[in-house]
């Protein structure tokens, strides 16, 4: 069973003589610890694609399956707990790290527990587990404000993590981060894709970023040019 | 965890900053319904206090209070003797205005028989009236401590005891003397005039055609008397007896044709209605914006909060939090800030209205309504806060 599959997705903004095709078909599957990149220049489409396959965007036509489960059938249908679906299996990675701003850097890691129901004490005894093993032990009770941008971005991973989402979707995760920082974040990505077998789709524009990946999508102009596997090149 | 005290302590003197200047604000608006509470309260003190069933006061006025009334002290003979009247008392209101260390010191000074009614209704320090002549009874307000002598119509009098917050319906604090020394205050400034008017009384009666000298001589003295007597009062009030007719008790007095029996409700009616209309209009309508204006002020707040944390909510959305918890996140917060403006406000003015100048009154359900209106002005705030933060989308948490 495949952990993300896209069928003909597309997404049109606007209408007439303003209509911007942001996502143009894209169709791929992505295996439960697969590490996808996608890989575009600005403005090709690559947020787009990530949110519609994130619940955020609603597609204008094409089937998103989620997890084996048929989410998106040409529209979000009336009726679908989209958040139900976003807390269950999907982890969200930005490049602005989107921390909440008044909670410390463990209650920003609690709250996507607690909202699976986690209680306090437990939620806060994993999310500390968590933080731990990602080196932001000496950083628990700080807020965001004065966490630094790697610091930062790795407490959003471990939010994104913090339910084991079968998914995770990474947003230009890298983009804030100095080279060595952004190369960091990538290599954790890559290890908790193996480690929790959790599909991972990273967006980057920044080519030195995508070494290692299982997968690279080259987006342009809301298409999907291009497809290598394992660094070779198979469009 | 609640986000709500979380974000509370994240912006937490901002959060205080605001709770108390929110305080402050409702602290005004509780003072003004208690000042437009003791505006009524002061207004009807001296009527209160003589908890009288009846004023008999001059014909065609609406004395004591709102217009001159005067009538001879013997009418309250005549009244005590109406079937159904328990207790008759004549009493002498008059305002005085002398200089204290250079200032004006005003006050209201109530003549009021020993034993009779009318008299100071508590004495908070010191004791009553106990001779005839030339001791005093003032309120604190009045500052003059115990001892103290107080120079009125060349007698000096003393200061036996104090009332507490006994002021006339203008507001002035209240003192008390007997009626025979109230009435030798009223009249000695006219001594002269009355010298005058006893000369020029017997100069006409001289010259009057039909009378001979002697009998002139015999009869100038007598007018000059009555035209000249201080047994003058401002009122007569009475207490019924139990299961006695007001209605009769005034129908019979105003047979007599010289006098006008007012009921406690009608001097009450002349008080409030007439002579404090216009000043409890003003605080009402004053108190009535300044409610507007906090409600506005809270909402505004609250609304503002919620627009500042917009982005939060999205992020909140994106990563699954229930709507419940987002509401509560704004609900509470309102909730929370309002009850602590309101706890605030009411310290404040609790510690501090004994120190205005005039009475403020506290009713508990001028206190209990602002309370829940507070709260709905927050709740109402809240609500459409959080319409607000129902329809912002999880993807304006990406937006850079
Ligand atoms: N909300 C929107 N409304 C209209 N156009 C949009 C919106 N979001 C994105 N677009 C357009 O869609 C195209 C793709 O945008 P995006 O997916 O953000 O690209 P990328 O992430 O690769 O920079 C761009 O032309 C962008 O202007
Ligand atoms: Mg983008």
């Amino acid at each position: 069973m495949y952990a993300v599959q896209i069928e003909r997705l597309t997404k049109i903004y606007g209408s007439g003589a303003t209509e911007v095709v942001a996502l143009a078909d894209a169709t791929f599957d992505v295996a439960p610890g697969e590490l996808v990149a996608i890989l575009g220049p600005s403005g090709s489409g690559k947020t787009t694609l990530l949110t519609t396959i994130g619940l955020v965007t609603e597609p204008t036509r094409g089937r998103v399956v989620l997890d084996g489960e048929l989410i998106v059938d040409n529209g979000w249908p009336p009726g679908l707990d989209l958040k139900r679906v976003r807390r269950e299996k999907l982890g969200f990675i930005f490049q602005h790290h989107n921390l909440i701003p008044f909670l410390t850097t463990v209650e920003n890691v609690m709250i996507a527990l607690e909202n699976n129901g986690v209680s306090t004490k437990e939620a806060r005894a994993r999310s500390m587990e968590l933080l731990e093993s990602l080196g932001l032990s000496q950083r628990l009770d700080h807020y965001p404000s004065l966490l630094s941008g790697g610091e930062s971005q790795r407490t959003a991973i471990a939010r994104a993590l913090a339910n084991r989402p079968r998914i995770i979707l990474a947003d230009e995760p890298t983009a804030a981060l100095d080279t060595e920082n952004g190369k960091n974040v990538m290599r954790l990505l890559k290890a908790l894709a193996v480690e929790n077998d959790s599909a991972i789709l990273v967006v980057t524009h920044d080519h030195r970023m995508v070494e290692g990946f299982d997968r690279i999508f080259e987006v342009s102009d809301g298409r999907i040019v291009g497809e290598r596997r394992n660094g070779s090149d198979n469009a | 965890m609640n986000l709500a005290l979380r974000d509370i302590r994240h912006h937490r003197s901002r959060f205080i900053q605001t709770c108390l200047g929110l305080g402050l604000l409702l602290g005004v608006v509780m003072s003004m319904s208690g000042i437009y509470r003791g505006l009524f309260t002061d207004a009807t003190a001296i009527l209160t206090a003589t908890a009288a069933d009846l004023w008999v006061v001059q014909q065609d006025t609406s004395g004591p209070f709102a217009a001159t009334s005067r009538l001879p002290e013997d009418v309250k003979y005549r009244i005590r003797a109406v079937p159904g009247v328990a207790q008759a008392s004549a009493l002498s209101f008059q305002n005085i205005q002398s200089d204290r260390n250079g200032k004006p010191f005003r006050f209201f000074l109530v003549g009021y028989e020993l034993g009779g009614l009318g008299g100071p209704p508590v004495i908070v320090a010191g004791r009553p009236i106990r001779q005839k002549h030339y001791e005093m009874v003032v309120d604190r307000a009045m500052r003059l401590p115990l001892g103290a002598k107080l120079r009125l119509a060349d007698d000096d009098y003393t200061v036996v005891g104090h009332t507490a917050k006994m002021v006339s319906s203008a507001g002035d604090p209240v003192a008390y003397v007997t009626l025979a020394d109230a009435q030798k205050i009223q009249f000695q400034d006219d001594d002269n005039a009355i010298r005058n008017n006893r000369a020029r009384l017997a100069e006409q009666i001289s010259r009057l055609p039909f009378l001979a000298p002697a009998q002139a001589g015999q009869l100038a003295p007598q007018v000059a008397a009555i035209v000249g007597s201080t047994h003058i009062v401002n009122t007569v009030v009475a207490r019924l007896a139990p299961g006695a007719d007001l209605a009769e008790v005034q129908a019979r007095i105003n047979r007599w044709n010289h006098f006008r029996p007012l009921a406690v409700q009608d001097q009450e009616r002349i008080l409030t209605e007439g002579m404090i209309k216009k000043a409890k209009m003003q605080l009402g309508l004053f108190r009535a914006i300044l409610l507007v204006i906090s409600g506005v002020i809270i909402s505004l707040i609250i609304y503002t909060m919620t627009l500042d944390k917009l982005r939060v909510i999205a992020t909140l959305k994106l990563i699954g939090t229930r709507n419940r918890v987002i509401v509560g996140l704004i609900l509470e917060q309102s909730l929370l800030m309002g009850l602590i403006a309101y706890a605030v406000g009411y310290t404040l003015i609790g510690l501090t209205h004994d120190k205005f100048p005039r009475r403020v009154d506290l009713v508990p359900v001028d206190l209990v309504s602002l309370f829940v209106i507070v709260l709905v002005i927050c709740v109402a705030a809240s609500l459409v806060g959080i319409r607000k933060a129902m329809r912002v989308e999880p993807a304006e948490a990406l937006g850079n």
